[in-house]
């Protein structure tokens, strides 16, 4: 097994792991984190790809390096926004959940009518 | 219409493109070190600027009759990074400049710095936000480069977001912290489809991508798992788990900017993708779920849409409706002869549908948040007299119903006759059905709120505030923007418009899309039409029973399909199902 193939199935698992965790846990903060699983994913697998397409005689292909460089930005930027959405969520409703109160217009349209 | 072209050089009008990308950036660095107090100043100075930057764009296209590019430091693809613009990216340049303009107008008493107050968040955050999501969706429009798209887009999310909640409430917060998440959920995807595609292809530019790409599994891979991200970004049903709060709870200039603007920008990327990507690679039966989705976000959409008893929540389920309208033309532009998508007829109609409800349907937020901001409240059962105490808001949000309908006369109108156009010519008789169908829906919820509006108040009506007028006639010019659309039918079109402009068939079209709306309206909404609302406690007839369980059905559905686990589930399995029809599609 090479080294390319063995970071791809390290990749495969990090996005499963990720994608699991952004489905089935409740928690937001356990949702960013599972977000950031899901983009370590990606981004190894941007770097194996990189490393799978060098030239003779370079250690990688330049343009993915690029593109990861400028995906950990936007990741870690989407991080922030979040952590500080959640933060202010809390602040202001003393808890942190995601879970939507039931719309009003539901009751009314069944009690009322 | 001009096409991308592989041009390894920058064209003149070239530097324009990167022009109108900075422009809005740089009016958002300038009014945020010069303070709150001066925001709005920068603001105005940056949308007449960037609106007349549109235009100069939109002559140089017209002048060089072929599509713009600007190499960014010289350098040409694969290596370095094109600005592109074909016919559809200018159009959709110069819409989202006249309605960043119409908002702004609209706003301008909404989001003004409260005099004495030293500083204010809302109206500081607004007017930067304003800006940042017309740079992005510039971006979008103009990338010839599927890695500067996925950054255009994450901008244009976060963006977004923070306009979901401006004003800071418990409710809002939660509904942009979904909206983000989810959001990210989709981003992902389509990443991991553009690493897996540079990995094939070694490219990621539109261009060379477009030619280089096979019909093979990995390329149907990267197709599903990107036109999955793309439709959780959209907010097609059943993936609109965010829209509806997010849309609903924000302020009305806010919504206008969510629900006409930033939902376009992932639309028009997957255009992009499907149309100048991987024409070749694309299925008739992917293509067919696509428009299926877009069918059944119609009628989900709209029968909820009747349900609400709230204007602000009806308009935003109408904007979940009106999505599903902007898939459609995904099958009929699929030419079975060469097996692939042309831009043609259909590409046409539903980029026209796309324009006409940009227009229309920022003008109908306003129009609601006008309501809202004039009564206190927004409970479509206590509208009555609203349309004598503000005829020009009612007259808008009246004419952008029109334009959503695509009856006589309006852009959508345009619209919807040359998807027919294409419909009849592929013969995919059962779009014919939904296009037809799917006025019916709009039509039900506009007289709904009409025939509310209209009736006789049962005291004198008290407006607990007076609404700038400015800010109604913004959003009237808006929907007379959208009908006018209508006026593309007689200059060139890039098309063969269908034969006779104005039929016969055409009006009685018009009755029976206003007439059988009515009829939905009274069956479907929460509060029928005519007689009071006490009769109907009474005996409920057959047929009433029937409609209200349909009408309940499908606000369960809604219910279900929008919580979190239920719709990342569905992003999943529609991923699945997409590679499915592709793959099965290829081989048959």
């Amino acid at each position: 097994m090479s080294a390319a193939t063995l970071f791809g199935i390290c990749a495969a698992l990090l996005i499963g792991l990720g994608l699991y965790g952004l489905i089935a846990s409740p928690n937001p903060l356990r949702k960013i984190l599972a977000f950031n699983f899901v983009g370590s994913g990606v981004f190894l697998l941007l770097g194996s790809i990189a490393r799978r397409g060098a030239a003779a005689g370079m250690g990688g292909d330049p343009v993915p390096q690029a593109l990861l460089i400028t995906g950990i930005v936007v990741a870690f930027s989407a991080t922030a926004l979040a952590v500080a959405l959640l933060l202010r969520l809390a602040a202001v409703t003393g808890s942190a959940t995601l879970a939507e109160v039931q719309p009003a217009q539901v009751h009314e349209h069944a009690d009322g009518a | 219409m001009q096409f991308l072209s592989n041009e390894a050089q920058t064209t003149p009008g070239g530097l324009l493109l990167a022009l109108v990308v900075l422009l809005p950036f740089i009016g958002l660095l300038i009014g945020f070190a010069l303070g709150a107090a001066n925001t709005r100043r920068v603001a105005v100075a940056t949308m007449t600027l960037g609106l007349s930057l549109a235009i100069a764009i939109a002559f140089s296209l017209l002048q060089a009759d072929a599509s713009l590019v600007y190499l960014l430091g010289g350098w040409a693809p694969p290596l370095g990074v094109a600005l592109r613009a074909d016919g559809i990216s200018v159009a959709m340049l110069l819409t989202v400049a006249v309605v960043v303009c119409g908002i702004g107008i609209y706003a301008r008493a909404d989001f003004a710095m409260p005099s004495g107050a030293p500083e204010a968040r809302a109206p500081f955050a607004f007017w930067l936000l304003l800006l940042a999501v017309w740079g992005s969706l510039n971006l979008v429009f103009v990338s010839g480069d599927l890695f500067t798209l996925y950054v255009a887009l994450e901008l244009l999310t976060f963006s977004g977001v923070p306009l979901v909640c401006l004003d800071g409430r418990g409710d809002t917060l939660r509904a942009a912290l979904r909206y983000l998440l989810f959001a990210l959920a989709g981003s992902l995807l389509y990443l991991l489809g553009a690493v897996l595609l540079y990995g094939a292809y070694g490219t990621l530019d539109i261009a060379l991508l477009g030619a280089a790409v096979r019909p093979e599994t990995i390329t149907w891979v990267v197709l599903a798992l990107m036109t999955c991200g793309l439709l959780a970004k959209t907010a097609l049903f059943p993936l609109h788990i965010w829209l509806p709060p997010a849309h609903a709870g924000a302020p009305a200039a806010a919504s206008a900017v969510l629900s006409a603007l930033v939902i376009k920008g992932s639309w028009f990327l997957l255009i992009r993708l499907w149309f100048d990507v991987m024409p070749g690679a694309v299925t008739l039966s992917a293509a067919q779920l696509l428009g299926a989705l877009g069918a059944i976000a119609i009628v989900a959409g709209s029968v909820v849409a009747l349900q609400q008893v709230r204007l602000k929540l009806l308009v935003a389920y109408s904007t979940v409706a009106q999505i599903g309208y902007l898939f459609l033309m995904f099958p009929l532009a699929f030419d079975a002869a060469s097996n692939s998508l042309l831009a043609g007829t259909a590409l046409t109609g539903g980029v026209l549908q796309g324009i006409s409800h940009a227009t229309a349907k920022a003008s109908m937020f306003m129009a609601a948040g006008l309501v809202y901001a004039a009564l206190g409240h927004d409970r479509i059962a206590e509208l009555a007299g609203v349309a004598r105490a503000m005829p020009v808001t009612m007259l808008a949000f009246v004419l952008s119903g029109v334009a959503l309908m695509g009856i006589l006369p309006s852009g959508a109108w345009l619209a919807k006759k040359l998807l027919l156009d294409a419909a009849s010519d592929s013969g995919q008789t059962w779009l014919t059905v939904v296009l037809q169908g799917g006025a019916l829906f709009t039509a039900g919820y506009v007289i709904l709120v009409l025939t509310n509006a209209l009736r006789r108040p049962a005291g004198a009506l008290t407006l607990a505030k007076r609404v700038s007028p400015v800010s109604e006639y913004a959003a009237l010019a808006l929907a007379l923007c959208s009908l006018l659309l209508a006026l593309a039918a007689v200059v060139p079109l890039p098309v063969q418009l269908p034969s006779a402009a104005v039929t016969v068939k055409d009006l009685t079209t018009m009755v029976l899309v206003l007439l059988g709306g009515a009829l939905l309206a009274q069956g479907l909404s929460a509060r029928p039409l005519f007689g009071s609302a006490t009769a109907e406690t009474g005996e409920a007839m057959g047929l009433q029973r029937l409609t209200a369980g349909v009408g309940a059905a499908f606000g369960q559905i809604d219910l279900v399909t929008r919580r979190w686990a239920v719709a990342s589930i569905n992003l999943i399995m529609l991923s699945i199902l997409f590679f499915a029809t592709l793959i099965l599609g290829a081989n048959s």
